[in-house]
């Protein structure tokens, strides 16, 4: 008998520490599956970043850096340097990505560093405990926005996807959803463009999934979605944002 | 022999970096050590290395990190308000025990402070600096040949306890000239088998400086602190002039140190029996060159560029067994030996 499914070899096949309805351990397997798909297992590096997804060294079954908050395209600019020939991704929040971090992910794409980057967006620091991001929805309330996000204190929700793309150095951004299976297809075919124009060689590849976080936004995890929907995706309009000709 | 070369002391620095195998430099431009990037930028490329300008010291030092967790040989340079920066990813490889050097070109401060060489950043460089408990090895050499044999060595002791290594200059020492004797290339380079890279049939590594469980991490910091323990038995460095039968020691590091010599020169003419005791090493602190000269000793000078900042070892080194007095010109202010010599004859006079 053929097996026709199996769980990823680039998955370690442990409990997650994931909240119910959160969306990472979706995208953790997505990324694990196209490792699988492309056969590079064996050469691929990731660097995890500080937030929720701090401890993905457990669940990446490839060598991996742990790095501090933000700093994750500096140090994989490091590990590629070294490693040209291996694929490195980095896997950030929007808190690590599109705040402490905002310095070392423009660079990264300014010098079209042969790096990936999964760019997973919930508008909200999830790890410390819900407290605004630079992503957070104007009139979103969290922890440190107790009464909404007022704009006129805090400005505007950073659109660091379309900030990126537009660096020379960007071949590829875009921007998907966890939503439902298609969604999840498409980003599942995103992550493999971005991986596979690093591996020609071409330049800084970033794909934003635009993800939710039932618990800090105090909402059930199928309301989430709908939510996500609705408000993030509203703000945040999914889609290819830049790609190569050969990609389009 | 080989031949002498006339070296400018960051240019030297850079050179003995190459020699060592160091083959990934990641900075970021601050005065007074641009001539380490600049160097490397035109000489990396020569040997197929890399060179990278980075937008900002912080982004430097995480290339530094990942480069190191790589498993290459790495160095970065800067100076006084550039390593400050630097600070949160030298915590992150000292937990990480990622290999690396560091060259602190020292400058007057706090703040922006100004660019001539001074010697503020002791505490900083020998009690960690970032956050956490954790310490560097930290080299202070006085002349360019120094500055070129430490650098050298800098990354086999970087590699031999997975520390980073701190090279502290100041602007004496990276815009000086001197004769030089280059060491032969190392083309010999330790196996890191924990490093990340191209893997078919290990286990995979994990280079992180995160332990969430916290009886993890208690024994993680034991390890850490047997390691700096082994440095201290292991790699404590020092240097004297005339200390044989000093009454009066002058202790200083680096530039200050070669002050330090001549003003010992003249006392000695005028029959002031002064010597010099130079840690080479300021983490791990000579200790035991203090304890050996005590009997003979009537007072210790710790000849520093700052308000007093290295006096503390020497005082932890003795305890109250004798006094310890400082001199120190700030803010990039040079110490001309007859300052020195006129705070020494004042100890005498005063029988202190």
């Amino acid at each position: 008998m053929n097996k026709i499914f199996s769980y990823p070899e680039a998955l370690v096949d442990v409990p997650m520490h994931y909240c119910p309805g959160c969306t990472h351990g979706i995208i953790h397997r997505l990324v694990a599956e196209v490792i699988d798909e492309m056969g590079v297992m064996s050469k691929t590096i990731g660097v995890a970043s500080v937030g929720c997804s701090c401890f993905n060294y457990d669940y990446f079954n490839f060598d991996m850096v742990a790095t501090a908050h933000g700093r994750a395209p500096a140090t994989a600019t490091g590990v590629k340097r070294v490693h040209p020939n291996c694929l490195v991704f980095t896997y950030q929040g929007d808190g690590d990505l599109a705040a402490i971090g905002t310095a070392e992910i423009i660079h990264a794409a300014v010098r079209g560093e042969k790096i990936s980057v999964i760019f997973v967006n919930n508008g909200i620091y999830g790890m410390t405990g819900g407290q605004m991001a630079p992503t957070t929805l104007p009139e979103m309330k969290a922890t440190t926005s107790p009464y909404g996000r007022n704009t006129a204190l805090t400005g505007y929700p950073i659109k660091m996807t379309e900030m990126l793309a537009l660096q020379d150095g960007c071949v590829y951004a875009e921007r998907t959803k966890i939503s439902s299976v298609a969604s999840i297809n498409k980003t599942k075919k995103a992550i493999r463009k971005a991986f596979e124009l690093q591996m020609a060689g071409k330049g800084f590849s970033v794909v934003e999934i635009l993800s939710t976080c039932p618990t800090n936004w105090g909402i059930e995890p199928v309301e989430a979605i709908k939510w996500m929907e609705n408000n993030l995706e509203a703000y945040y309009p999914v889609g290819v944002i830049k790609a190569p000709k050969e990609v389009e | 022999m080989a031949e002498k070369i006339l070296m400018k002391g960051s240019e030297a620095i850079a050179e003995a970096a190459i020699r060592n195998g160091c083959r990934y430099f990641f900075g970021y431009p601050i005065t007074p050590q641009n001539e380490i990037p600049e160097y490397l930028a035109k000489r990396l490329p020569e040997v197929g290395g890399t060179f990278l300008q980075a937008e900002s010291e912080v982004a430097a030092i995480y290339m530094v990190l990942g480069a190191g967790a790589a498993g290459a040989r790495v160095m970065t340079s800067s100076s006084s308000p550039g390593i400050s920066l630097k600070q949160e990813g030298i915590s992150y490889m000292a937990g990480a025990e990622v290999p690396c050097v560091i060259v602190n070109i020292m400058r007057g401060g706090p703040g922006l402070g100004a660019i001539q060489g001074a010697q503020p950043d002791y505490w900083q460089a020998t009690r960690g600096g970032g956050h956490g408990d954790y310490r560097l090895l930290v080299l202070a050499p006085a002349t360019v040949q120094e500055a070129v044999n430490l650098t050298y060595e800098a990354f086999d002791l970087a590699d031999k306890y997975r520390n980073p290594v701190m090279i502290l200059g100041d602007g004496i020492l990276a815009q000086i000239m001197e004769p030089v004797e280059l060491p032969e290339e190392n083309k010999e380079q330790p196996e890191k088998t924990w490093a990340v890279c191209e893997n078919h049939n290990r286990p995979r590594n994990i280079v992180s400086s995160s332990y969430p469980q916290v009886d993890v991490l208690e024994q993680i910091n034991l390890r850490l602190h047997k390691r700096y323990n082994e440095i201290k038995n292991n790699e404590v460095r020092w240097d004297s002039y005339l200390l044989d039968d000093a009454e009066y020691v002058i202790v200083a590091y680096g530039s200050a140190a070669r002050i330090a010599k001549a003003a010992v020169k003249m006392a000695r003419a005028e029959g002031i029996k002064a010597g010099l005791l130079r840690p080479v090493s300021v983490w791990p602190f000579p200790v035991k060159p203090f304890q050996d000269i005590l009997p003979q000793v009537k007072a210790f000078l710790a000849l520093e560029m700052c308000t007093g900042q290295m006096i503390d070892d020497v005082r932890l080194a003795i305890g109250n067994a004798r006094p310890v007095h400082h001199y120190g010109r700030l803010g990039g202010v040079i110490p001309l030996p007859e300052e020195v010599l006129g705070k020494l004859k004042e100890l005498v006079k005063e029988g202190k």
